[in-house]
């Protein structure tokens, strides 16, 4: 079979499993639709979470990130796992216990405010749609790639599939398609690297297998690199390029980045109890961290098999997927000297560098450089669309919740009706599900640039807001929009300056303190709590009532308390 | 419940000072194998390797000790805690 029919196969099995599930799990009332009626198990739960947030980047790009910046490339893989701790210990356990639906319920009534609730909305949709457009696009790249149709009917499919289970099920329908998402995304991830393990390194574990040998040698892998990087003006891989002061303000942001991302909190809030929640953040971190221990593994397979490959090889000689991927323009290569050589050179070599390669194919290509079957090839292909499927429902349900429930309910309409508000939950999925598809089809340029915002934005307002309304009775309602405006607005406007504003200026020479627009999150975030610390300590403090709640939401069960059933 | 409202305050109190130590010590712990051995120390810790392979100290920390590490402490953190809750009887039921 060729690779075309094999990826037809697995797609349109996977995609027929993703509808069978949505129609066994329709949503009945609001509470399935928001939070899957509260009783997911803290397993199935912690896999749903682990697909909901491992997107197509995390599948798809960050073995080639890392596979193209070493040592430099931690900062991902530390930031996206870490903050799981924040969230077990800080946030989730509390949060639960407090109950509701969202983000911004929290926010709204541990704060008195229906600003600090409509900022906090606002805030939250912003953050998804950025998220989920780079979703949308990524379904429709791998159609385009390996189903060769176009990336406007490619990203048509992938709505039409999310719409589907999404606007059936809600989070009911989301958790268990999820469930089945994660074993299809980790299994596609998992299979080309054990084979890579296996060819490369002599062991099946390919997280021990990049501290080996390669076979047939003695000198470890990754000093070989080292020394291969080094001979053609590369940084050594295991050292990195970035500043000590950048590497720590990026792996912090992105960790309290996690732990604040509204569709990754809300997962939470679908266990039954408190204990569970706690628990159910520990599967989670497991099944993500198969990947992301994975993920460096594989970044150096392929940077070994790669430059094995390439460097120094005639042109003339290179195998059949180097022409392929020159089709489609991600690799490319000029003989600027004429020796029918390729020269892959970096920035501290005399010579010059002929070929640019796009580090995003790296995972798609790897398995067909490493001359594995077709039915792998495929594989990564089902998981790519799997790991961005999940991920654009989880957040698209964040925005159908905030209009329905925090603007709607909440806010607006206070006596809407249970069905009118599950009717105006699913208008507004489905409503978020063509803005989202609009933005696949027509990607606003700066796709890449935004991420940086969603989790600035996220470290620098949800998170020490919400910190703080659990460990702090005296934080009022002035304090935290405060601290939240200042946050956002510093945030917002640094990154705004370098990356649309003079992005000639974009270099670690003119950046703050030589932190970049990526890690600046992390000192809005200390802004935000210096703020609001002092803010809080000029102004009234919360009200009895309030501080009720706050004693009530540590404790996972009251002695003596009518619970909430 | 009117009586007892002293004593509520109070092992109100006790639970969450306790609580806040088990957080106190396990956050240490994440910054250190993360923030400490990964960033701050790993050129340091990159003299040396782990016995009989290629990992430089520093560099596994940061591409995989510290996720391991992550793991471990939320599972000791979910043991800590429903020892807690057991011991101040504010576990839940059903």
């Amino acid at each position: 079979m060729t690779i075309r029919a094999w990826t037809f196969l697995l797609v349109g099995l996977t995609f027929a499993l993703y509808v069978g599930l949505a129609f066994l799990a329709k949503a009945r009332s609001t509470k399935d639709f928001y939070v899957a009626g509260g009783h997911v198990s803290p397993l199935a739960n912690g896999m749903a979470t682990a697909a909901d947030w491992m997107s197509a980047a995390s599948f798809l790009s960050m073995a080639g990130l890392i596979s193209f910046s070493g040592y430099d490339g931690s900062v991902y893989l530390m930031g996206w796992t870490g903050g799981y701790v924040l969230l077990a210990l800080l946030l989730a356990p509390y949060l639960r216990k407090f109950g509701k639906f969202t983000v911004p319920d929290f926010v709204g009534d541990r704060y008195e405010s229906q600003v600090a609730r409509v900022t906090a909305v606002v805030c939250a949709i912003f953050v998804s749609f950025t998220y989920v457009a780079g979703q949308m696009r990524g379904v429709g790249i791998v159609f385009s790639r390996f189903l060769t149709v176009p990336i406007e009917l490619g990203v048509v499919i992938g709505m039409a599939i999310v719409f589907f289970y999404a606007v059936l099920g809600g989070m009911k329908g989301i958790t268990y398609t999820q469930v089945a998402q994660y074993c299809v995304l980790i299994f596609a991830y998992m299979v080309p690297a054990v084979f890579l393990s296996i060819m490369i390194a002599g062991t099946p574990v390919p997280q021990l297998g990049f501290g080996g040998a390669e076979v047939g040698s003695t000198t470890p892998l990754l000093d070989r690199l080292d020394g291969l990087h080094e001979e053609l003006g590369f940084a050594a891989y295991t050292d990195g390029s970035k500043g000590m002061l950048d590497v720590f303000c990026i792996t912090a942001a992105l960790m309290v980045g996690t732990a604040g991302l509204p569709h990754v909190i809300v997962r939470f809030y679908t266990v039954p109890r408190v204990r569970d929640a706690r628990l159910s953040v520990g599967w989670a971190l497991v099944f993500i961290a198969i990947l992301y221990t994975t993920a460096p593994a594989v970044a150096v397979f392929a940077r070994t098999n790669l430059l094995n490959t390439v460097a120094e090889k005639p042109y003339a000689e290179m195998p059949s997927w180097f022409g392929k991927w020159e089709e489609t323009k991600l690799i490319s290569f000029e003989d600027r000297n004429g020796d029918g050589l390729i020269q892959y050179v970096g920035p501290n070599a005399a010579a010059t560098n002929e070929l640019t390669i796009d580090r995003d194919i790296m995972v798609l290509a790897n398995p067909e450089i490493a001359g594995l079957p077709n039915w792998v090839v495929a594989l990564v292909a089902a998981g790519g669309l799997a790991a961005a499927l999940s991920t654009a429902a989880g957040l698209l349900l964040v925005v159908s919740s905030a209009v329905s429930h925090d603007l709607l309910k909440r806010c607006f309409l206070p006596r809407i009706t249970e069905r009118g508000e599950l009717l105006a939950a699913r208008v507004s999925a489905a409503g978020a599900i063509g803005v989202a598809g609009y933005l696949g089809i027509h990607p606003l340029g700066f796709v890449g640039e935004v991420v940086a915002f969603a989790f600035g934005l996220a470290a620098s307002t949800f998170f020490p807001v919400i910190l703080l309304g659990i460990f702090s009775k005296r934080m009022n309602r002035e304090g935290a929009i405060a601290g939240m405006v200042v946050g956002l607005l510093f945030t917002a406007s640094y990154i705004f300056y370098f990356r649309f504003h003079d992005r000639a200026s974009d270099t670690s020479d003119h950046w703050w303190l030589g932190v970049s627009p990526e890690g600046i999150g992390t000192l809005g975030m200390l802004l935000n709590f210096a703020v609001a610390w002092i803010v809080s300590r000029f102004t009234p403090p919360p009200s009895a009532e309030v501080r009720r709640l706050v004693e009530e939401i540590r404790v996972p069960r009251s002695c003596g308390a009518a619970g909430e059933a | 419940m009117k009586e007892e409202q002293p004593t509520d305050e109070a092992w109100r109190a006790k639970y969450w000072r306790r609580n806040l130590r088990i957080l106190a010590v396990l956050l240490a712990i994440w910054f250190a194998v993360s923030f400490g051995c990964g960033i701050l120390f790993a050129d340091e810790l990159n003299r040396w390797r782990w016995p009989g392979s290629g990992f430089q100290l520093g560099f596994w920390f940061a591409q995989q000790g510290s996720i391991y590490a992550f793991v471990v402490l939320i599972f000791v953190y979910v043991r800590l805690m429903n020892r807690l809750d057991a011991e101040f009887e504010v576990q839940e039921l059903e």
